[in-house]
């Protein structure tokens, strides 16, 4: 850590990369703890173990090697192409490594054993991810580029875990018993997420234009949107279970459709009001952004008032609603966790589970979909917002 | 034609447009000058009723804009703005296309209509047509703004300071073209200006708005020798008068038989032009050459003397 405290213009003056200093410390702290935890079942504090103990000899060689080298090319001042290839050659290894000590680690036979990445091999990966994210800053990847990549981190993800290799991690043996339950859960998640962001364009696009149009309905609408926002989502949870019960209780076919006072009902509502004023108020800021002399000609030269919303107004305010998509996208995958609370299912059901049981693994099993989700959701819709405003401007 | 009776526009306690009568006569450019607040953007957004009148009325062909749909009305002419107000996401074509898109004109039709105009406007189809108007230069947004105007071929083009965009090279040069394309098509064009000069390069007949009101409406010659009030007289300007009165004019009107030394000046280049070109050549005139670039006479800097003050 004692090169951080080193002054910038002598990192500069060294022929050092400033940033490539920060990783490459993280990358010697990384290395030099803990790199995975054992212990003898998912409840019990664990051993931790360093690299050398945690992974067979010449897999502990091409470790070290590895992290030099990524400290190497971080250090010194190398292209941003040399330095992307390293933090994907980076992250292959930790994953391989990874389930190579979980494998190494785990006594044959020995279906109670956990073995779990320990710190060490999070402040690798947070220190790869560095890495990987300002190589792709510095190379300035175009949205169509960043998809590719997605995609491929994408099947990368998908090759490990069905190749097996992560298989004796401690995440994937709490998947492996409940991967009925995770896949259920997973379908809810997304459908809490996804289907409240649909139902609040459903609404919200609408009801921006209309008062984007009605100047006087503007401040009480966007006003009543942000007074939602403001409510805590536990406690928005708790100010629907009155009314949801309530209508569960008394209109027909309600509680038949799943709307009760608890579960996904008040979970999918909850989400919904959150996600409408981010819609709403970016349809009414793009709308209003839209060139003057735009609209002007397009009254002049004879379209009427749909055909310039549809064929002028909405189109020029696309990139705006598409960030408010993303926005509530993002938003919404991260909220739909506390979900579960309520009953409503989700990623949540695991982490709220893994927090009563004290099982850090369970926890993990459904944070980690959770943060790639929101991740994945944040990069297509950065690279869609860019695609559709590239064209214009 | 387009007869213009008695037009008023009062916001509130503001009189915009106050009893505006004239009338812009049929395949003529009519430029309405005046300071800005003077009313003329509101006379002519009264015409395609983007703006309503408080009374009086307009007479196109003798049709009473009012009586029309205002949709179908607006599509029947043209309009062109001062930012061209181009649509930034679609491309060249389809900007172009928008007025015969709403007309429900057939594709094959609006495409050949497109790369007319294109043409018309000298803007090569193939490599204009599909960019956005982010990668044109002001001048070629301005024409295509112009060219989208025109599209569905209307007999009026209204047009708000199409030219206040553009640096002084540029916009002689666009005037110029305009004014072809005028001729060529022979479209009745209303034009806003706050500049003189435009007005009386490009308008046949020249209508001055101050305070709302029009102060005087008759061809430029008659604005320049005859001005109606003191403030018309110092927008023409004391010091530059002789010389717009001299740009109305031809070197071919002005020619005369004879012969002049030294280099011959364009017959229709304008008398202003090629009254400096005199005075910088130390000549007393000019030998004046036809599109053919045959001799077809001379000009003399005393005719031209004669022809740059006050008739008497």
């Amino acid at each position: 850590m004692t090169a951080t405290v080193v002054p910038l213009a002598r990192i500069e003056r060294l022929g050092l990369d400033k940033l490539g200093v920060v990783v490459a410390a993280l990358l010697a702290v990384g290395a030099t703890s803990p790199f995975a935890v054992f212990r003898a079942n998912r409840i019990v504090a664990g051993e931790a173990k360093l690299f050398f103990e945690a992974l067979p000899p010449l897999s502990a060689g091409v470790f070290a090697l590895v992290v030099v080298a990524a400290a190497a090319v971080s250090l010194l001042r190398t292209s941003a192409r040399l330095r992307l290839a390293m933090a994907t050659g980076f992250a292959v290894a930790a994953a391989a490594l990874i389930g190579n000590a979980a494998d190494h680690l785990t006594p044959a036979g020995d279906r109670f054993a956990r073995v779990a990445p320990a710190a060490g091999f999070w402040i690798l990966a947070f220190a790869g991810s560095i890495l990987f994210a300002d190589s792709v800053v510095r190379l300035r990847l175009g949205p169509l580029a960043r998809l590719l990549g997605l995609a491929l981190g994408a099947t990368a993800l998908a090759l490990f875990l069905w190749s097996g290799a992560w298989s004796e991690i401690s995440i994937l043996r709490e998947y492996a018993s409940r991967a009925d339950v995770f896949w259920r859960e997973a379908g809810v998640h997304l459908a809490l997420a996804v289907g409240s962001l649909a139902a609040a364009a459903a609404v919200g696009l609408p009801l921006g234009v209309l008062i984007q149009r009605q100047p006087a309905a503007r401040k009480p609408a966007l006003n009543t949107l942000n007074a939602i926002q403001t409510i805590p989502s536990i406690a928005l949870f708790g100010v629907l279970i009155g009314p949801l019960g309530w209508v569960a209780a008394h209109v027909p076919g309600a509680a038949a459709l799943g709307v009760h006072g608890i579960g996904a009902a008040p979970a999918f509502l909850a989400l919904f009001l959150y996600s409408l004023l981010p819609m709403v108020a970016n349809t009414v800021v793009g709308i209003e952004n839209a060139p003057p002399d735009a609209i002007d000609a397009a009254r002049g030269m004879g379209m009427t008032g749909r055909q310039r919303l549809f064929s002028v107004e909405l189109p020029l305010a696309l990139p705006v609603i598409l960030t408010g998509v993303r926005i509530v996208l993002v938003q919404n995958i991260g909220l739909a966790t506390i979900a579960a609370l309520i009953g409503g299912g989700g990623f949540g059901v695991f982490v709220f589970s893994g927090l009563g049981q004290t099982a850090p693994d369970l926890i993990l099993l459904g944070a980690l979909p959770t943060v790639l989700l929101a991740f994945a959701a944040a990069i297509i819709l950065d690279a869609t917002v860019e695609l559709v405003s590239r064209a214009r401007s | 034609m387009i007869a213009i009776e008695r037009l008023t526009k009062i916001y509130d306690s503001l009189i915009a447009v106050d009893d505006v009568t004239m009338t812009a006569a049929a395949g003529a450019v009519t430029a309405i000058v005046g300071a800005s607040g003077s009313g003329k953007s509101t006379l002519v957004r009264m015409i395609n009723r983007l703006v309503e009148p408080t009374s009086g009325r307009v007479l196109i062909d003798g049709e009473d804009a009012a009586s029309l749909p205002v949709h179908e009305l607006r599509r029947r002419i043209g309009y062109a703005i001062q930012s061209h107000g181009l649509f930034p996401h679609c491309t060249v074509a389809q900007n172009i296309a928008t007025v015969p898109a709403l007309l429900g004109w057939e594709r094959r039709r609006i495409a050949a209509r497109v790369e007319e105009l294109l043409h018309l406007f000298q803007l090569e189809p193939a490599t204009f047509a599909r960019r956005y108007p982010h990668e044109l230069s002001g001048g070629q947004q301005q024409r295509v703004g112009v060219a989208r105007a025109l599209a569905a071929e209307p007999k009026v083009l209204l047009m708000d300071e199409p030219f206040g965009a553009l640096d002084p090279l540029i916009r002689a040069k666009a005037q110029d073209d305009l004014k072809a394309i005028q001729r060529k098509l022979s479209t009745t064009i209303l034009l806003v200006t706050h500049d003189m000069e435009e007005a009386i390069r490009l308008g046949d007949l020249i209508a001055v708005m101050d305070g709302g009101k029009l102060l005087q409406c008759a061809p430029p010659a008659e604005i320049l020798v005859r001005p109606a009030t003191p403030l018309i007289g110092a927008l023409v300007g004391a010091g530059e008068r002789p010389f717009r009165l001299l740009s109305l004019a031809t070197a071919g009107q002005a020619a005369e038989p004879g012969a002049a030394d030294g280099a011959a000046v364009a017959a229709d280049a304008d008398l202003r032009d090629v009254f400096a070109e005199l005075l910088w050549s130390r000549r007393a005139a000019a030998p004046v050459a036809g599109a053919d670039g045959r001799i077809i006479g001379r000009v003399t800097l005393a005719r031209l003397i004669a022809r740059a003050g006050t008739p008497s």
